[in-house]
């Protein structure tokens, strides 16, 4: 298992490099000067614009300035914001929270329902309630995001109004950040109504960034679970004389989630992405909004840092899926 | 008092080319210490039949008897529920593939202990305790590091000697082998055979072996029972099957024993067992039968007297002068 790992962390290294590359590459091929997009309507003096360009750095030859970025990242600093002036480090941390806890309520959604839903499915293999499921999904899976958040809106917060329709929480609820979780942070706070509030305001985001990963693990749980089923050893199983319940919920569902996890993971990678349309969408204010933000103000340190931390983040995700792979198949963990 | 008693088994398997009669007209009997082998080539309903009595075959297939019993209980109108109590304690059954059989997931130990948490009323230190007599009684040296172990760090012969040892985990009245050595090494196999026969000894369970290795009958089993294409077509003891046999199907078999044959060549039995589509009228091994006449492709034939091996057959071989 260490030697696994020690292996896995060496491929870290290139990827990582190519990451810093791409991020560098990305927002720089993209037309748009910052210089001019930060003046704005009034414009800039041709002096006042050669400072600017000098102070930046842009005079230096590309390779340099990709030189300086990297030898930063690897020193721990990303450089600071061209619009707030502040470390980008700082602002990451201060918005990551808002994300995090919009994931992490996604993710969980779609886990806890696409599982049963996908195992459910599998057993009643081609009857009403599997028919339907694997229909809904593979809407749920094609159906476009912002279409799909738009519809809600206009349902839940249009018609019905149950729920608000962008931002975290109520403007009149006001309180420290002690964990930037806003669910935590408001039960903490012990105001009457912020904790609905903040669940309110989550969970239309929260369905949104579900479906799809509630789709692909919903149809990956099914699939798995139907080949697991017809194997000798379920058979072995039900001639112990095992209720139905247990061979398909341990004995099948235990030999199933080993490529359900996989697509668990892979769905971490997606969500963030999924993050970045659905934040801009319902205002939320977490990392993928501050991205969309800074690539229409040309803010270099922020696309570029912002999305090596992304990338980071999905590569160490992908670790601890294989970690957990190893304690759910023993074959693995032997090695 | 006859343990299993099953007359007149069908199964039909729905299937998208319509109805499959794949056990047809079975009849079974086993007492308690009896050894019954039933014998016959692939896809003649050998597992299916007992997978039917076990409440284990899908939801495609239709089974019928004009009686079912075991121990007293009649199996046909036992709720899925009642028969999950009888299943796997009273009566167990082993399987041909053992490295498939045993789930990856789960240790072995908790495997055999699964068994005993569902059927027998044992806290976890008894439930260790016989599980690590269980592996003993297999014959699997330092059991408690054993019930440690992950089905992929066995052998296949290890994996069957644990699957007996989860079969026998509540005493059953009743073991089911299915071609339990089909799938091992000469060597192993001859190890399990006799594992099995030491424990149906011990115990004083009944055995049903199932299996396509004569071979294997003359050195286990008690009773034969030779099925043919879903149907049964001889039944006898394994001494006077082998001296007599009465159907042409089960000399036939014996004619294909390596030790048994008179010529340089190994006689076999041209074609295979018939399948969905191609289920010949009249009897049912006419089409690779030498004997076969107009008669035999015409009409089904009847089952002849106990004297002449219960035979399926218009003209049984073997049979005494005074007896036709
Ligand atoms: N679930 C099923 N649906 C349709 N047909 C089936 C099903 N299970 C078994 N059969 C058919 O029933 C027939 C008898 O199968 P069975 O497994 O009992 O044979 P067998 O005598 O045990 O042979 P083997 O020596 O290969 O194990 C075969 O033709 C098989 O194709
Ligand atoms: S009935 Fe005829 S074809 Fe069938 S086994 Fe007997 S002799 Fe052969
Ligand atoms: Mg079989």
């Amino acid at each position: 298992m260490l030697r696994y790992l020690l292996s896995r962390l060496l491929t870290f290294v290139p990827t990582f490099i190519g990451v810093c590359i791409i991020s560098f590459a990305f927002i720089r091929v993209l037309p748009g000067d910052p210089i001019i997009v930060m003046a704005g309507e009034r414009g800039v003096s041709e002096e006042r614009y050669q400072e600017l360009y000098e102070q930046f750095g842009f005079d230096r030859p590309i390779v340099v300035q990709f030189w300086d970025y990297f030898t930063g990242v690897l020193q721990g600093d990303l450089g600071t914001s061209y619009v707030t002036k502040r470390p980008v480090w700082d602002e990451f941390f201060s918005l990551f929270p808002a994300t995090l806890e919009l994931s992490i309520c996604a993710i969980l959604l779609a886990i806890l329902l696409g599982i049963p839903a996908g195992v459910i499915a599998a057993v009643n293999r081609g009857k009403f309630f599997d028919r339907a499921l694997m229909s809904s999904a593979l809407v749920g899976y094609s159906m476009p995001i912002f279409w799909w958040a738009l519809l809600l809106i206009i349902v839940f917060s249009g018609n019905l109004g149950w729920t608000p329709v962008s931002g975290r929480i109520d403007l009149l609820y006001f309180f420290d950040a002690k964990t930037g979780f806003m669910l935590i942070d408001s039960l903490l706070s012990g105001q009457d109504g912020a904790f609905q509030s903040a669940v309110r305001h989550l969970i239309l985001p929260a369905i949104v960034l579900a479906t799809i990963p509630l789709a692909v693990i919903a149809r990956q749980t099914r699939s798995a679970m139907l080949e697991v089923l017809g194997e000798d050893y379920i058979r072995t199983a039900r001639a112990k004389g095992l209720a139905p319940m247990r061979v398909n919920g341990v004995h099948a569902l235990r030999n199933a989630m080993i490529p359900v996890i996989t697509v668990v993971g892979l769905s971490v990678g997606m969500l963030l992405a999924g993050a970045i349309l659905t934040e801009t969408i319902f205002s939320w204010p977490g990392i993928g909004k501050w991205m969309v933000d800074s690539i229409y103000r040309r803010d270099y340190p922020v696309v570029q840092g912002g999305l090596l931390l992304v990338a980071l983040l999905v590569m160490v995700v992908n670790l601890l899926v294989d970690l957990a792979y190893g304690l759910i198949n023993p074959k693995i963990r032997k090695r | 008092m006859t343990l299993l008693n099953i007359k007149n088994l069908s199964v039909e398997f729905e299937t998208a080319g319509g109805a499959f009669r794949a056990v047809d007209g079975v009849d079974i009997a086993v007492d308690e210490n009896d050894i019954l082998a039933i014998v016959g080539e692939s896809g003649s309903g050998k597992s299916v039949s007992m997978l039917a009595m076990m409440g284990l075959l899908p939801w495609t297939a239709t089974i019928t008897a004009d009686e079912m019993s075991f121990d007293g209980i009649d199996l046909r109108d036992l709720s899925a529920k009642q028969r999950r109590k009888v299943i796997g304690r009273d009566m167990s059954m082993i399987f041909q593939e053992p490295m498939s059989s045993l789930n990856p997931c789960f240790t072995v130990g908790f495997q055999i202990k699964e068994t005993l948490r569902i059927h027998m009323d044992m806290d976890r230190a008894q439930r260790q305790k016989r599980a690590v007599e269980l592996l003993e009684l297999v014959g699997i040296p330092d059991p408690e590091r054993r019930l440690k172990a992950f089905p992929h760090q066995m052998s296949g012969g290890m994996s069957q000697r644990v699957m007996i040892a989860m079969a026998l985990a509540c005493k059953p009245r009743l073991l089911i082998a299915d071609e339990p050595t089909t799938a091992l090494d000469v060597t192993i196999q001859a190890q399990i055979l006799d594992l099995l026969t030491d424990l149906q000894k011990e115990t004083g369970m009944a055995l049903i072996l199932i299996t396509h290795d004569m071979g294997v009958v003359a050195e286990t089993a008690q009773r034969v029972q030779v099925q043919y294409a879903g149907q049964k077509v001889e039944e006898q003891p394994v001494r006077d099957l082998f001296a007599h046999p009465h159907h042409p199907y089960t000399a036939a078999l014996l004619d294909a024993l390596p030790e048994r044959a008179t010529e340089r060549h190994l006689p076999t039995i041209p074609g295979v067992v018939p399948g969905q589509y191609d289920r010949p009228q009249g009897c049912l091994f006419s089409p690779r039968c030498k004997f076969a006449d107009d008669k035999c492709r015409a009409v089904s034939p009847p089952v002849q007297p106990r004297d002449l091996g219960l035979a399926r057959c218009h003209y049984p071989v073997n049979a005494k002068e005074d007896a036709v």
